[in-house]
């Protein structure tokens, strides 16, 4: 009876290097499936993303039509395909502009501690607690919606987590020896930024990017599933499923299709991220 | 109850209270962000300039930013939420009853949502490595990972497309029946609660698992208890303060799960009320429902640090 009581169990590494196991490859190939889609998608889409080619709406899976038609009789797969371009770019904008933002403030606090660590930590737990959807919400409200408006208020949402987590790791590294060293040779907080801490907290913030990517694609999807994000004609993957919501009652692929997509996403960077090799992640800890 | 411990819950509503300042601050500020003058959209495109002009006297437009936000928080304090711009009601009209709607649903929810996920987290956590343990994490991992309306379509297509158990989208305004009104609730009852116990299911399985790495776990263990006991007996009283932080912050999720639950199903609450005047740009409305919803949030999360304070044993005497 006692595997779930035995502590201290660790399993000697066969490999040294970067292994990973197969739930993890398979995870990375999806992720790097829809990556390159949302690079090349348009131009592998049998027809434009904007034309109506079925007579039909909310029409079924066939062999013309892969994925059925949407409520104008429009190619679902072709969207998709375009609409990837619009999930993966603005969610990956948005989240490389929180994770800059918020690693740079939170090193900098970590390393100039004092009132500016405080003021910070305070006025960005302050945000953190305001809900992120509702956020979107209320600002969208005010300032409309657009592509850019998007990327920027994404990234706002959600620098104060990555905030906390890049100070939580820099505070670590900041009590060791190298970097007490480091600063009695007289460094500027530049150098022990960018030398002495950066470098030991790159694996662990990499993983944070994964995650918080997930929690920005699925803000996105919700805030254009609102209507509130990604305006049309452009559609992202929530929007679809918004344009589609009427087929529900008929169970059209029109509606599946898309949230198939985001979940096959969200759950494939979720995946991997959990199985990335121990070297990279273990750190976090 | 000590010095140190009412110092740490003073510290920490001390805390709530200056955050739910700045949330407010935030609110205002992004509804001034708003471009075009909000008495020419009052009173349209034929009114005269002195009309205008008495009426930006009387809303107190021409004080500075400041000010008007010190008037608007006040307000608020004593409950005078000013009328909607889009049908000139009051707000605290049009609030009233959907807010009564929105609870009604939380409650519902969490009633169903909080004795089962307590459950599958503290089984799971004593059959852990098991087939069923490891069917539910994956089921958690994949509830986790999809947006809110996944589920609810998910939902649909399962209990009223393929299995005819319930209702599609529509949403009924009369309710006469005990078993209408079950109906009408199910779907976005069953939604709400995938969404808040993969959550809540987690945390509870991650304390349990916590408490049973303690020494005292394996002495019951030597000793030759059952692992019911050891669980039950043992492990769970120790864990019952992370328990409790995890429901009371798992149902902090229900805000994001509500707003796409209400417009999706069409059920008449606050999120929907609140979505709909987004698209119309009603900024008393939304001011209001924003200051309810980041105070229901506030309450829920400083509500678990409160409780994970209480329930520290190195601060009891």
């Amino acid at each position: 009876m006692a595997p779930m009581f035995s502590k201290g169990f660790l399993p000697t590494p066969r490999h040294f290097g970067y292994h990973m196991n197969t739930v993890g490859i398979c995870a990375a190939a999806m992720v790097c499936f829809w990556a390159v889609v949302a690079v090349i998608g348009p131009m592998l889409s049998p027809y434009p993303p904007g034309e109506i080619v079925d007579f039909d709406y909310y029409g079924p899976m066939s062999s013309t039509l892969w994925m059925g038609s949407d409520y104008l009789g429009r190619d679902i797969f072709s969207r998709i395909l375009m609409g990837a371009r619009y999930t993966v770019g603005i969610s990956l904008a948005a989240v490389c502009l929180a994770c800059f933002s918020g690693v740079v403030l939170g090193m900098t606090a970590a390393v100039v501690g004092g009132w500016l660590d405080t003021g910070l930590s305070r006025l960005l737990d302050a945000l953190n607690s305001i809900p992120s959807k509702l956020f979107g919400l209320v600002m969208v409200a005010a300032i409309g919606s657009s592509i850019p408006v998007l990327i920027v208020l994404l990234g706002v949402i959600y620098t104060p987590g990555a905030f906390r987590f890049a100070r939580a790791l820099a505070v670590n590294i900041n009590t060791m020896d190298y970097v007490t060293v480091a600063r009695a040779r007289g460094e500027r907080t530049g150098y022990l930024i960018a030398q002495e801490i950066l470098p030991n907290i790159t694996g662990p913030v990499l993983a944070d990017l994964g995650l918080r990517f997930v929690f920005i694609v699925l803000l996105l999807s919700g805030l254009s599933f609102l209507g509130l994000g990604v305006q049309p004609p452009n559609a992202d993957w929530g929007s679809l499923v918004r344009e589609n919501i009427g087929g529900l009652p008929f169970g059209a692929p029109a509606v599946l299709m898309p949230c198939l997509a985001i979940a096959s996403l969200t759950i494939s960077v979720n995946l991997l991220i959990d199985n990335l090799p121990v070297k990279i992640r273990d750190r976090s800890e | 109850m000590n010095m140190q411990i009412s110092r740490l819950v003073l510290g920490r509503l001390g805390v709530a209270f200056v955050t739910l300042l700045i949330v407010s601050f935030v609110v205002f500020a992004a509804t001034q962000m708003l471009p075009g003058d909000v008495v020419q959209i009052l009173l349209g495109q034929a009114a005269t300039p002195e009309a205008v002009a008495a009426l930006r006297e009387a809303m107190h437009l021409n004080d500075p930013a400041i000010l008007r936000y010190g008037h608007w928080l006040i307000g608020l304090a004593q409950g005078e939420l000013g009328n909607s711009y889009a049908n000139d009601m009051p707000v605290a009209d049009l609030i009233g009853g959907r807010l009564a709607n929105t609870l009604m649903l939380a409650a519902v929810t969490a009633a169903v949502a909080v004795p089962l996920a307590l459950f599958l987290g503290i089984t799971t956590a004593m059959y852990r490595g098991s087939v069923y343990d490891r069917i539910i994490t994956m089921g958690i991992v994949a509830v986790i990972s999809v947006p809110e309306f996944m589920i609810a379509t998910l939902a649909v297509l399962t209990f009223a497309v393929w299995l005819k158990w319930l209702p599609a989208l529509s949403f009924a305004n009369e309710v006469t029946s005990v078993t209408e009104m079950l109906r009408v609730f199910a779907m976005p009852v069953i939604t709400l609660c995938c969404v808040i116990s993969a959550q809540m299911i987690r945390m509870t399985r991650a304390a349990v698992i916590d408490a049973l790495k303690m020494p005292y776990v394996e002495m019951a263990l030597l000793k030759g208890a059952s692992r019911r006991r050891m669980v039950l007996r043992h492990a769970l009283p120790n864990a019952i303060g992370p328990i409790v932080n995890a429901v009371a912050l798992s149902l902090s999720y229900l805000l994001g799960g509500v707003i796409i639950v209400e417009t999706i199903f069409n059920y008449p609450g606050i999120a929907k009320l609140m979505v709909d005047a987004v698209s119309t740009r009603d900024l008393p409305l939304i001011q209001t429902c924003a200051m309810i919803f980041c105070l229901g949030y506030l309450l829920l999360i400083t509500l678990a640090d409160i409780i994970a304070i209480l329930s520290n044993p190195k601060l009891r005497k």
